[in-house]
């Protein structure tokens, strides 16, 4: 009953938030401030787990599955398959529900507690749509970019594993990750991970915005911002990897 | 002018306001007083429309607040400005940014004359060398006179305070008061003022409301 009644005022407070900006000058700066915090200030922690991805899936790989019967270049293969179609999607936007949902619901939960959203509907502001709407788009249209670095960093970390461990041949690596390759797990990746920043946004915004009380109430709205995303994003990419085929 | 008749509000079951009536007169400044827990937060709540009452009703200058539709209701909020118990300023914007976001949301002038407006506010408050300071930078009673700056950005004809003395040493209550007061009396203001200052009471209030 709870889950339902917290699905509705989702809904609610997201109809709110998808109105169209009462000023679009105001609307822009926020947008713009909101994807230099939330995309291009993730880039430096998605590089360093993505590159340390990279090099550990290639040598665990190589360490559990080096069968003399199993050719060398589908070590490659199976490291491209799983930073394509998982890691850089599902497991890097996890790691982002930790850093961004919870900086998105912190900070409108201390805006709640503060009075500022008070003060946006006094005036005659729609406070879910200027607090929410430029964090959802923000979020949502510079998740490329992030799965895009995690793909390449992840890559580059099995390289430079390969070059200075002498562990696989590079060459070899590299037929692996070209081997059978589709376009389509790109398009598949970008469309799971715009599904999944939507999840982390709204669903911690969500959070953020319904805090009632003081910084207890902002603290555990930031934790159920990771938790209510991670979990949700998990069931999407069950899902939408079974659509996605 | 703004009257209330027979408001009734409650939470879980217990009245908070039970049947309040009251007039609050334009060009003077009306002070709601009353102990801890007499109500005076949710009839200020009920009077901005952040709470909604359970019966009863509000009316500015003849407008019922909650049977407005809900283009007139945005215009009336726009003749609205409100001091909050703790300036409530935009912590993620300066000094200046904080009195120009209601003129640009909502003003239709040009950016250089929002600038402009917006210095006149500060400066009225005397914190015109103070544009370009945070919100965290300031003190309380910084932060109180950016409140009233951004309220009375837009020339709103009601202004509202929520214990706009609370938490500051007396002789800055003393000058918040008398800007207010000032301010009221300059523009024609209605001037609601929610307090249990005493002091404040006795030097600025016109029109008291008590609540029991």
């Amino acid at each position: 009953m709870q889950l339902l009644q917290q699905i509705g005022d989702w809904l609610v407070v997201m109809r709110r938030a998808m109105a169209r900006p009462q000023s679009g000058q105001l609307f822009r700066r926020q947008l713009a401030a909101d994807v230099w915090r939330l995309g291009v200030e993730s880039l430096p922690l998605v590089l360093i787990v993505s590159l340390a991805i990279g090099v550990l899936l290639v040598l665990q790989i190589v360490l559990n599955f080096g069968y003399p019967w199993l050719p060398r270049f589908a070590i490659g293969y199976a490291a491209r398959e799983v930073i394509l179609l998982e890691f850089s999607t599902a497991i890097v936007c996890v790691i982002l529900a930790g850093k961004v949902g919870s900086g998105i619901a912190s900070e409108i939960g201390t805006m709640r507690i503060t009075q500022q959203i008070d003060a946006l509907d006094v005036m005659g502001v729609n406070s879910a749509g200027y607090v929410i709407l430029p964090k959802v788009v923000a979020f949502v249209a510079f998740i490329p970019v992030i799965n895009i670095v995690s793909v390449a960093a992840a890559f580059a970390g099995a390289f430079l594993l390969c070059w200075v461990t002498g562990i696989l041949p590079p060459d070899t690596l590299q037929v692996g990750l070209q081997h059978s390759f589709a376009s389509w797990y790109i398009w598949a990746g970008l469309i799971k991970s715009v599904v999944f920043a939507f999840i982390i946004s709204s669903v911690s915004a969500y959070q953020g915005y319904s805090v009632r009380g003081g910084s207890v109430e902002v603290g555990r709205a930031s934790t159920r911002a990771v938790v209510h995303s991670s979990i949700l994003i998990l069931f999407a990419d069950i899902l939408l990897t079974s659509l996605l085929k | 002018m703004i009257e209330v008749h027979n408001l009734y509000k409650q939470f879980d079951g217990a009245a908070v306001l039970n049947d309040v009536s009251a007039t609050f007169a334009t060009g003077c400044t009306n002070l709601i007083i009353g102990r801890s827990g007499s109500g005076k937060t949710v009839l200020m709540k009920c009077l901005v429309g952040l709470l909604t009452p359970d019966g009863g009703q509000v009316l500015y200058d003849g407008r019922d607040f909650f049977a407005l539709p809900r283009r007139q209701l945005a215009a009336l909020r726009r003749e609205m400005g409100m001091l909050f118990q703790g300036a409530a300023l935009f912590d993620a914007m300066n000094v200046i940014d904080n009195v120009l976001f209601p003129l640009r949301m909502f003003s239709p002038l040009s950016e250089a004359e929002r600038c402009e407006r917006a210095k006149e506010c500060l400066e009225r408050v005397g914190m015109a060398d103070a544009l370009r300071k945070m919100p965290g930078e300031l003190s309380g009673g910084m932060q109180k006179r950016v409140g009233i700056a951004r309220a009375i950005a837009l020339r709103p004809r009601y202004l509202f305070c929520d214990e706009p003395t609370s938490g500051l040493d007396p002789t800055t209550a003393r000058t918040i008061d008398a800007l207010i007061h000032s301010i009221t009396h300059e523009a024609g203001i209605t001037t609601v003022i929610n307090t249990h200052d005493m002091e404040s009471v006795h030097t600025i209030g016109e029109n008291v409301l008590s609540l029991d």
